[in-house]
Parts: structure tokens; sequence; C-alpha cells
């Protein structure tokens, strides 16, 4: 029965409810311009990023692809195609399917097209800031966060700016229920704001320059944290909502069930963030931490394949469209890349497993698994199933993206195999052992065996580029066939202000209806697990035991230390000897928590391409570290170190100097007051002495140039512990 | 050394532990009776809203 009344609503009653009103259906449009805008963005990056991935990957290969200048070489590419792939392209990727899906989700405009635009356009800023500036050598050194202070605020304020325009809009909807996506997004937002800020503390030195504000072990431990969660919330959780309403738009279905989606969202946010010391088995973390990181890594199987199989499953009975629609055929590698990725990230956070794949190209094979397979192919998905959509044609060619599908698939397989190879056999060979009980190969051995893997890796991604190229010919082509459909008309009635229960209702019905407490609730179960894995590392003492032959670094150690990381060297070299028979007899003594105390910030690193750095101090004489920047291979045949002759030439600016040591001692780092006074006279008189050590050995250069700060602190790596074991001899002397 | 021997030396540190165990605990069980007690069709529904626009 059917009932209008004066200003048009209709009153309807039906069996199940006594008596409701339904308001009169409103007119609005969804904005695809916005939509469209981060597409053209998602397009764009690619290329970018993937282009210079394949750069950084034949650089491995044929280090001349390095062309001897600072701002083309590995160190500094590595962290512009990291950056470019999750921040750019992913990072573009998930507005774009956010800015169409969270609309339509909850039958609405955007809250405000301007907050759309002004977070569009930020974010490209960032992008281009990030690009210049990283490949400039402005880094803080912590990988996947290496952006300097200013825009490391940029970002946050254009994170916050996305965040009003999305829950504005979730405030203004006319659909009750968030759907499952939504949380996914809710659970992003809150989660991404809180690593950003917590894994950004820093200390500015000037306007380009700071310091981590955490040191040695607290600073791995808080930026292994973001790190993981950085895979987690930014790689992952996005890209689930953006599955959880693709998929069945792409299928024309529900998803396969509902239920397993709410407890797949709760599972996964609560677990994932615990699982970050997974990086850091068999370092200088508190045991305990690591023994937290496996844990949850395992459980994490059981939320991550849950998702999966509920997103394959969803193509059930939809499998004869699978084979003539290429859109889900990216769907379905990328939900197996997932699968696989997801299982294989717990294995590998196996104490056992990662005593052979850490430091290794394993990880690389891993990530890739999951960049790759799950997120481009996901995107690529997405972008073949939305641009025919908003411009109003069909694709301008299938079979050229079924093509695509296949060069992609052969490119991840051509990627992924040798990388798996080159990690396993990476490991074995630094394992191994002669019989007289002495490592059987020299590090550089390790390195040149792996150097027709690192080619065919290139191979692998050049044509996975190649696909990506033959998927922007496509679309382009489609865009040019077609017209964008600015706004695109809907109807839906306005929602109700007062609620009508339509039966009996749990607890999560609640909450479901409310963005704000799910915000608040997602906050509260990411925030506990960082707490609960952060605080006490902070907190109690006996965590990082002190070790008082540790001293801070000099003037000069600190300025080498900073060119260190301005170069990018922590993208091939870590500073952690894990206690195990082949590394202490290959580097020295495993490294202890307490020698890293001064280190603002850490420099762990995270892969081997070259050797452990963190006893190199007095390895070889200073006139071989001034040889081997100058060509690596004058000293090191074979080596793929790229040429760094440019320090040889530079002068040292030590016009920071002073500030530096001031910053250092804000954040507790115990130089004598009035230190930084006479900073520059100290590190003047040691950077003479490293000349006339050098001039002993017929080389001649200035004191003042930016190789003898780089000797200086490469030969202080170390030492300390030396120092103090002479100590201790000496004192037990009789 | 184990977790405990850190966590000791906060005060009333224990009581955070088994709280957010007991928390997560509580919501999962709750979430999981949520999700088998909620009808089908209300199940349904929701998970269609992606196909209604």
């Amino acid at each position: 029965m059917q009932l209008k009344d004066t200003s048009g609503n209709i009153s309807v009653q039906s069996p199940s409810i006594p008596f409701q009103q339904i308001p009169a259906l409103e007119q609005y449009y969804y904005d695809n311009k916005i939509v469209k805008a981060f597409a053209y963005a998602t397009m764009l990056w690619a290329l970018v990023g993937m282009l210079v991935g394949v750069l950084a990957a034949f650089q491995l290969a044929f280090p001349v692809l390095n062309f001897n200048y600072p701002y083309t070489t590995f160190g500094r590419i590595r962290p512009v195609h990291t950056n470019a792939v999750i921040f750019a392209f992913v990072g573009n990727g998930i507005f774009m399917g956010v800015y169409y899906s969270l609309q339509r989700l909850l039958k609405t405009r955007m809250f405000s097209d301007r907050l759309g635009w002004i977070h569009f356009w930020g974010w490209q800023g960032i992008i281009v800031t990030a690009a210049v500036t990283l490949l400039a050598g402005y880094t803080t050194g912590k990988e996947y966060a290496e952006l300097e202070w200013p825009v490391d605020i940029a970002i946050t304020l254009v994170w916050v700016i996305f965040g009003v325009n999305m829950f504005g809009t979730i405030l203004k909807r006319r659909e009750r229920h968030l759907y499952v996506a939504i949380w996914f997004y809710i659970g992003t937002w809150v989660t991404v704001a809180m690593l950003h800020i917590v894994n950004s503390f820093e200390m500015p030195v000037s306007f380009m320059k700071s310091y981590s504000w955490y040191a040695g072990v607290q600073d791995a431990l808080v930026q292994w944290w973001y790190g993981h969660n950085a895979v987690a919330f930014f790689l992952t959780t996005p890209y689930l909502g953006l599955m959880y309403y693709f998929i069945p738009k792409a299928a024309n279905r529900p998803v396969y069930s509902y239920r397993w989606s709410i407890i797949h969202f709760w599972a996964l946010i609560f677990i994932y963030i615990w699982a970050g010391p997974h990086h850091l088995l068999y370092t200088a973390l508190p045991d305990w931490a690591q023994s937290l990181g496996v844990a949850f890594s395992l459980m994490l199987i059981l939320p991550s394949w849950g998702g999966m199989l509920n997103g394959l499953m969803t193509l059930r009975g939809a499998w004869d469209k699978v084979r003539e629609e290429p859109v889900l055929k990216f769907f379905v590698v990328a939900l197996t890349c997932y699968g696989m990725a997801t299982f294989e990230g717990p294995m590998l956070s196996l104490k056992s497993v990662n005593a052979i794949t850490h430091f290794t190209d394993w990880t690389v094979a891993h990530v890739h698994v999951g960049a790759l397979g799950w997120n481009g192919f996901l995107t690529f998905g997405i972008l073949y199933w939305l641009i025919p959509r908003i411009f109003q044609t069909p694709l301008y060619s299938k079979k050229m993206a079924t093509n695509h599908f296949w060069i992609g698939t052969l490119g991840i397989v051509l990627y992924a195999v040798p990388m798996y190879w080159a990690g396993f056999s990476q490991a074995l060979m630094w394992k191994e052992f002669t019989p007289e009980g002495t490592l059987k190969y020299q590090f550089l051995e390790t390195v040149t065996s792996l150097v027709p893997m690192y080619a065919l890796r290139g191979i692998g991604g050049l044509i996975y580029l190649v696909g990506a190229i033959m998927m922007v010919v496509n679309l382009v082509k489609t865009i040019k066939g077609g017209k964008l459909l600015a706004n695109e008309a809907a109807q839906a009635p306005a929602l109700p202000k007062a609620y009508v229960k339509t039966g009996k209702e749990s607890w999560h019905s609640w909450i479901e209806r409310r963005p704000v407490q799910m915000l608040v609730g997602s906050l509260i179960v990411v925030a506990i697990g960082g707490i609960i894995e952060l605080v006490p590392t902070f907190l109690i003492k006996s965590n990082i035991p002190t070790i008082a032959s540790v001293k801070p670094y000099t003037p000069l150690e600190l300025e080498g230390r900073d060119l260190y990381i301005r170069e990018g060297c922590y993208t091939c070299h870590s500073q952690m000897i894990r206690p195990f028979r082949d590394e202490v007899a290959r580097y020295g003594e495993y490294s202890k928590a307490g020698e890293f105390v001064y280190d603002h910030p850490f420099q762990w690193g995270s892969k081997r391409t070259g050797p452990d750095l963190a006893r190199i101090g007095g390895k070889y004489p200073d006139s071989w570290h001034y040889n081997h920047m100058l060509k690596p291979t004058l000293v090191s045949p074979g080596s793929i170190m790229p040429q760094y002759s440019w320090l040889l030439d530079n002068d040292l600016d030590t016009t920071l100097t002073a500030g530096k040591i001031r910053a250092m001692q804000t954040m507790g780092v115990p130089y004598e007051p009035g230190y930084h006074k006479i900073a520059v006279k100290e590190l003047l008189t040691q950077a003479e002495k490293i000349k006339e050590g050098l001039a002993k050995e017929k080389i001649k250069t200035p004191a003042r140039k930016e190789i003898i700060a780089m000797i200086a602190y490469l030969q202080r790596m170390g030492k300390d512990i030396k120092g103090e074991k002479a100590a201790s001899t000496a004192a037990n002397t009789p | 050394m184990k977790f405990i021997n850190y966590l000791q030396d906060i005060t009333g540190v224990s009581i955070f532990p088994l709280a957010s165990l007991l928390l997560f605990f509580t919501f999962f069980v709750g979430a999981t009776w949520f999700v088998f007690r909620t009808p089908k069709k209300v199940m349904e529904q929701i998970g269609n809203i992606p196909l209604e626009q």
C-alpha cells in the first residue's frame, strides 16, 4: 500500500515493517572528472615507476648504466623506484578506485569537488617533489619513508584533506549501511595517518636535512613497524576494499560471503599491525619483540587467505566469463598472487626460513609477486573496467588487453623465478664452508655469480613494462573514441534522519552504520598493537644494554655518515651481523643493540647486494677506500658497485656541522656542552690526519673533500666494540 | 630474555596484555557470533550494495 503526503514523500506499509516513510527520490551526479584525473595519474606514474625500476634492475647487471653521475646512481634510483611505485602508481590507483566506488556505494557525490582537486594536485606535487629531492640526494635514509621533513608535512596535510573529503562523503550518504569496502578505506586512512606520523618524528637541522628522532634499535623497530604496515595498509587493505567493490561489479555478482568479509576486515587490521618485527629477526632487536612478530605473522595466513578465497569464490559460476573477459583474467591472477605472497610472507617470517632468505634477493622476489601481481594486475583490471564506463564507449581492443594479460604474466614469472633462484643460491653460497672450516666463497663471488639472474630479472621487468605500455595505448585509444561523462546522473531517496530498525539487531549492525565509531574502533585496534610492540622498547632500559666503549661519532664521521645516507648506501649494504657462524666468520662479532645508540637514523639495511659493513672499520687501509670509491673494480675486479668519483671532487660542506651536533645533543647524544663551537675545527684536524695518511700511500688530496669524511665514517664502523675488547684484555693482563 | 622480564618493570603493566587479549577475544567471539546469527537475507542485501548502481 502506498500513500503520498504533501511534500511528495511516500509512505509504505509492508507485512514486516509496520509503517515507514520513504523520502522521495533525489537526483544527484557522480563526479567522474576527478576519477579520470586519478586514472590518468595512475597510468602515467605506472610507466614512470616501472621504467625507473627496469633501469635499477639493469644497473645491477650492467654497472655502466649508473652513468657515473650522482643523480643516476642506483642508491638514488632505487628509492625513486620504490616511492614511485608505492605512493605514485599504487597511491593514485587507490584514490582512483576510492573516488569511483565511494560515491556509488554511498549514493552521493563526493563531499567537496574543491577538496578533491586539492587532494589530486597536492599528491602529484608531492610525487614530483619526491622524485626531484630523492635524485638530488635529500633523504632521511629510512626505507619507504625517505622523504625529508617538509615533504612529510605536506603528505600529512594532503592525507588529512583526503580524509575530510572521504568522511564528508560518508556523512552525507544516502545509503545507511557502510559496505565492507568502505571499512577497508577507513581502516587504511586512520592507520596510514598513525604510521606516517609516528615514523616521521624527525629533528630538522635545515630546510631539507633532518635526523630521525629515534636511534638504533628503537629506530629500527619503529621503521619496520611502519615499513611492514606500509605494505599492509597502503598496498593491501585499500586494495582489498577495491577488490570487494570491483570484482563483484566486473563479475556482476555479489561477493561470495559477506560474513567472511566482516571477519576478514577485523582480523586483518588487528593482526597485521603486530607483524613488523619479522623484518628484524636475528638482529639486535630484543627476542620478545622478534617472537611477537613471528607469532602474528603466522596468524596472518588466516585472514589473508580468507579474503583471497572470498574474492576468487565470487567468480564461482562465472568462470566462462573469465575465459573471455580480460578484466576478470587480471583479477584472478591478482588474487592468486595475493594468495602466494600472503602464504610466503608468514613462511619467510619463520626464523629458520628467514635465516636463509633475509638480506637476499628472495625478499625482492616476494615483494614483486605482491607488487606486480596483486597491485599491478588489480589496478590494470580496474582501469580496463573503469575507463570505458566513464568514457561511455567499449574498450578499444579486447584482444590487446588479453595480450597485455599474457605478457604481464610472463613478465611476472620472468621477474620472480630468477630472483628466487638468486636468493636461494646467494644464501647457500654465503653459508658454505670448506672441509677445513673456512668460508668457501668470497662475498664478491656470490655477487658475480648472480649477474645473469639480475639480467634476466631486468628482462622480466621490461616485458611487464611493455605490457603496461600496451595498456596505456589501448586506453588512450578508448578515451579518444569516447566522451567523458563528467557528471553521471543517479537517483536515490535521501537517508531518513530517524533510523527505523527492521528487526532484531546486533551490536555489529550498529557500528556498520556509524563511520566515526568505525574510525575510532579501527584506530583502537591498530593502536593497541602498535603500543604493546613499541612502548616496552622505549621505556625499559634493559632492552638496550649500553656499551661503555660506544662513543658518539666525531664531526667528520657524522658528515661521512650523512654522505653514506645521501648516496643510499643502505640500499645495498647492511650494518647488522646476525649471530650465525658464516656471518661471524665473514664479518666479525655479531651486532649488539648497544652499538647503535647514537645512530640517528639506524642503517641496518634490508638487502645485501654488497657485503655487510657493520665492522668494515680498520679492515682495509684508507687508500683502499679512496680507490674503491673512485672505481670499485680497481680493488674488487668484477664488482657491480657504482663509481662514486664525485666524492673525490666535491668539497665537504661544513656549514651545517655545528647545527648537526646541536641537533644530536637535543636528541640525547652526549657531546660535551658547547662542543658544536669547536666541531668544525675538530673535523678539520681529523681530516688533515686522513689526508696525511693518504699522502703516505701516494694519494694526494685536499683534506676538505667529501671522500675524506666518507673514509672517516667507514673506518669508524664497528671499531668501538673492538676498542672495548682491547681495553678489557689490557685490564686482565697481569 | 623473555618478554615478561621487560614488562614487569612497568608499574601495573600486567593488565595491558591481559586486557588487550580479553578485549580482542571478546571482540572476535562477538563478531563471529554476529556473523553467524545475522539472517542470510540481510547479508545478501548488504552484499548486493555494489550491484545497485
